[in-house]
């Protein structure tokens, strides 16, 4: 059974068609990317998917279960994550609080309890605290863990909120291009991140420009082009469709593309 | 546990608060300031409430004295009309603000930015006329006399006794808030504050926590307005006017948003002042108006914030 | 015979006729039209309040509580200056300056310095403002109503059974002219065009040259004069105080609402509509709740059609 699948979701915008007659199916443990030209519709993709967008038309299913609609916080419940591509981090709160709340998921405590400040909800802060630092430590920001997260640079805002999202323990978590903006190292930093992620048994969805990071870490490629799909399969098959490569430099492009690989 | 854990502990406000109250009688020169320490007790209360909402949650009431309006008259009411006792009617007005709250909370808290301003603004206008129209309950305009409290036989009247009910009430508040604050609703408030569609990724139900929140504070304005009603025996409508609620707002901003000491700092401010210098009793709606821009502008983080970034400052 | 007072409009029932039994028969026709001509006219003021708020809501994104106190200050100016021996238009004239003056200051020392901060701090910004106003006028005029006298005579014309003041002729057409040249110059002048640049996006229009700054001084400016105006004509009918300003602000927004935040013939439209709404549920369901009749347009327009009539929508990028 497919941890994901995408059924001819469809979307407009007052006339533009930004998500057309989607399909996708994504497998458990896998990394599935979602590439395409600038405009092609991938975070209205991932908007859909993740529930801030209701869809015209189509289903979305996580699991066995229809989940299509469903706002995003019922489906976080269900195990579904993401991150944002331009990073919607609680910059007020400490790095470590960030994650903290990454934890809701799993805390228990009830708001008369929380008013009462009851021995279960210390216990409670103590595991959450606990959960939180060991999800800093993953991503090797340990020892900012104190630090307001607005003091942060950019490159460890993006980790942070990665794990933010994985302290949620999610079974699938959609990347909004995580390497928007990060320098060659960062990018590397975060192909070891995903490829542990996978480790721990998380599905990603990676929507991603960098080509390099797609190619190296994808197990399967899904290609959008105006809101349609284009292509799918490995990187090395999407990679030599010619169709992509017309999508991305355009006719003359791909032509020009031909001729200097001979 | 150590001096410095003591004093980093998470009640430790509410030990320094417990403090002032029980000393400050001591330098009380007559009876008198008693009811200016019963106000600020009062008040205070009230603009935690706003506070909680405000400065932690992010969200914004402009109307909040509509529920400050309802605890009032709910004493007034009960004791008149229902021959109720009077601490059935302060659990009766805080009852009912809690569910106005929620049946009004659950649209209006939906919006953002200035149409929930103006929303919250509506909503307390609303509250100020009908309080004033419906004068066969509440005595119209010129509003309706309240018996003083009676528990267990007792008599509870005077600035004396509303001191120490006021008081320990805001003790009281001020641990609940405290304890929620230090807790997952706490963070989850926080978090909403500072971006609400990352709150939802991370399964946050934002709406259901701005209701609870916003039910939380109008039922600390409407103990607030009881006891307001219980001290003066007298309400009047404009309890829950414009004015007052912007008031309540001013505190908060003063003392400053997301500080539970800042309450009682802002509401020691706005109510102490106009009463020393008397001479600006005149003035006193072009002094809030100042107090309110020049926080707005200059001074946004108020004054309790705005302390302990300067002590902050000076210790590196 | 009573007279009632239907939207703040007072009014003398002509409509009710003696028939041949002695028994009082109530023209509904010519009540319609009485409910309608003072709905128009308080309508006309909410709708000059709404127009100062759109525009300034356009120019700089503020929402300016303090909007209604422009229409204090018209009145209560005009109506000292000429108790204290000044000839009625120059005192008019003099208000208004004033009103703009205010405005001005208003924009360069409370809004200026807290440029870039959310909305609600700006709009609190305002709020403190209009209070202040409000304290000032206390002091500086005094806390009774006052009246000015009518443009054209107290008598009340008669149309079809109804009663018009010709006060409310003179406050329509006053917001017809001032609609009109205030469309003309948006429309027509290269300054117009500068507004209109502001308003759809200030970076951009910074970027070609328009000094922005003195575009939102001019929006202020504006807004007080017509606010100024409104209050200096309508004072007549519905008399002023100091304290005029907080309800009228509300009603105006809810007027620019109701219209179309951000639309300047939703403005108009909007406050007319409140002003005929509010007349009509006072006369003919309750005056005593009058004012929530604003309240409540707030809300439904929030919660049924955020957008208002003719406003346009706003799509929200994440």
């Amino acid at each position: 059974m497919k941890v994901l699948e995408v059924e001819r979701l469809s979307i407009a915008f007052g006339g533009v068609r930004a998500v057309s007659d989607v399909s996708l199916a994504v497998s458990s443990g896998l990394v599935f990317s979602i590439i395409g030209p600038n405009g092609a519709g991938k975070t209205t993709l991932l908007n859909l998917i993740s529930g801030i967008y209701a869809p015209q038309d189509g289903r979305v299913r996580l699991g066995s279960e229809d989940v299509t609609g469903l706002a995003p916080h019922l489906l976080a419940r269900r195990g579904l994550s993401r991150t944002f591509q331009n990073l919607q981090l609680f910059l007020r709160m400490t790095v470590l609080e960030n994650v903290m709340v990454g934890r809701h998921r799993h805390e228990s405590t009830s708001i008369l309890s929380n008013l009462l400040h009851l021995p279960s909800v210390s216990r409670q802060n103590l595991q959450t605290r606990e959960a939180a630092r060991s999800g800093l430590a993953r991503v090797g920001l340990a020892a900012k863990a104190e630090r307001p997260a607005g003091s942060l640079a950019f490159g460890d805002l993006r980790r942070l909120e990665i794990a933010r999202a994985l302290a949620s323990e999610p079974k699938v978590l959609l990347l909004d291009e995580p390497a928007a903006g990060c320098n060659p190292v960062e990018t590397e930093e975060l192909d070891g991140i995903i490829r542990s992620m996978v480790k721990d048994g998380v599905t990603v969805v990676l929507v991603e420009h960098d080509m390099r990071l797609v190619m190296n870490v994808s197990d399967r490629i899904h290609v959008l082009a105006n809101g349609r799909t284009l292509a799918e399969g490995t990187a090395a098959e999407v990679r030599s469709n010619s169709a992509v490569v017309e999508a991305y430099l355009g006719v003359h492009g791909s032509e020009e593309a031909a001729r200097a690989f001979g | 546990m150590s001096m410095r854990a003591l004093l980093h502990h998470r009640l430790a406000p509410v030990a320094a608060i417990a403090v002032i109250l029980l000393l400050l009688p001591l330098l009380f020169p007559s009876t008198y300031y008693y009811r200016i320490g019963a106000l600020v007790f009062i008040f205070a209360l009230a603009s935690l409430g706003v506070n909680l909402l405000m400065g932690f949650a992010g969200q914004v009431s402009l109307g909040h004295a509509g529920f400050l309006g309802i605890g009032a008259y709910a004493v007034a009411i009960g004791a008149t009309h229902l021959g109720a006792p009077s601490w059935l009617s302060i659990l009766g007005g805080a009852s009912l603000s809690g569910l106005i709250a929620f049946i009004v909370g659950r649209p209006i808290l939906e919006l953002k930015g200035h149409y929930l301003a103006v929303a919250t603004l509506g909503f307390g206008l609303l509250v100020a006329i009908v309080l004033t129209n419906e004068a066969a309950w509440t005595g119209g305009p010129d509003g309706m006399l309240v018996p003083h409290l009676v528990l267990f036989g007792f008599p509870l009247r005077g600035s004396q006794a509303w001191y120490w009910i006021g008081g320990i009430t805001f003790v009281v508040g001020m641990v609940l808030a405290l304890n929620l604050i230090d807790s997952p609703t706490g963070r989850t408030l926080h978090a909403i504050h500072d971006s609400e569609v990352a709150s939802r990724m991370l399964g946050i139900d934002v709406a259901r926590h701005k209701l609870v929140i916003f039910v939380i504070s109008a039922i600390y304005a409407s103990v607030a307005g009881s006891y307001l009603a219980l001290l003066n025996e007298l309400i009047t409508p404009d309890v829950s006017g414009f004015l007052r609620s912007i008031e309540l707002v001013a505190m908060v901003v003063l003392g400053g948003m997301g500080s539970v000491i800042g309450s009682l700092v802002g509401a020691a401010l706005l109510i102490v002042l106009p009463q020393i210098l008397t001479i600006l009793q005149e003035y006193e709606q072009m002094v809030l108006g100042i107090v309110v821009m020049g926080f707005m502008i200059f001074l946004r983080q108020g004054i309790v914030p705005g302390i302990a970034a300067a002590l902050g400052r000076m210790r590196t | 015979m009573k007279k009632r007072r239907v939207g703040g409009v007072a009014c003398s029932p002509d409509w009710e006729t003696i028939g041949g039994d002695g028994a009082r028969r109530i023209d509904p026709m010519a009540e319609f039209l009485q409910f309608a001509f003072s709905g128009l006219t308080v309508g006309a003021v909410y709708a000059l309040v709404a127009l100062g708020f759109t525009l300034i809501y356009n120019a700089s994104g503020v929402v300016n509580f303090a909007q209604g106190e422009f229409v204090m200050l018209g009145g209560m100016s005009t109506v000292f200056l000429a108790l204290a021996g000044v000839p009625l238009p120059l005192a008019a004239l003099i208000a208004v300056i004033v009103a703009v003056a205010i405005g001005l200051a208003l924009h360069r020392f409370a809004i200026e310095p807290a440029r870039g901060a959310s909305a609600v701090t700006l709009i609190m910004i305002t709020i403190g403002a209009s209070i202040f106003l409000r304290g000032a006028a206390q002091i500086v005029f005094d806390k009774r109503f006052h009246s000015l006298p009518p443009l054209l005579g107290a008598d009340p014309i008669r149309f079809d059974g109804a009663a018009i003041l010709p006060q409310s002729l003179v406050v329509l057409a006053g917001a017809a002219i001032i609609v009109a040249l205030l469309w003309g110059v948006i429309d027509r002048t290269l300054l117009g065009k500068a507004v209109i640049a502001t308003a759809a996006n200030r970076l951009a229009a910074r970027l070609v040259g328009i000094n922005t700054r003195r575009i939102v001084d001019f929006s202020f400016g504006v807004s007080a004069a017509i606010g100024a105006i409104a209050g200096i004509l309508v004072t007549p009918i519905t008399l002023t105080s100091y304290d005029v300003g907080t309800l009228l602000a509300l009603k105006g927004f809810a007027g620019a609402m109701l219209g179309g935040i951000g639309s300047a013939f939703g403005a108009v439209v909007g406050g007319l509509l409140l002003g005929l709404l509010e007349a009509f549920s006072a006369g003919y369901i309750s005056s005593n709740y009058k004012d929530a009749v604003a309240f409540l347009v707030i809300l439904a327009v929030l919660f049924i059609m955020p957008r208002g009539l003719l406003g346009r929508a706003q799509v929200e990028r994440v």
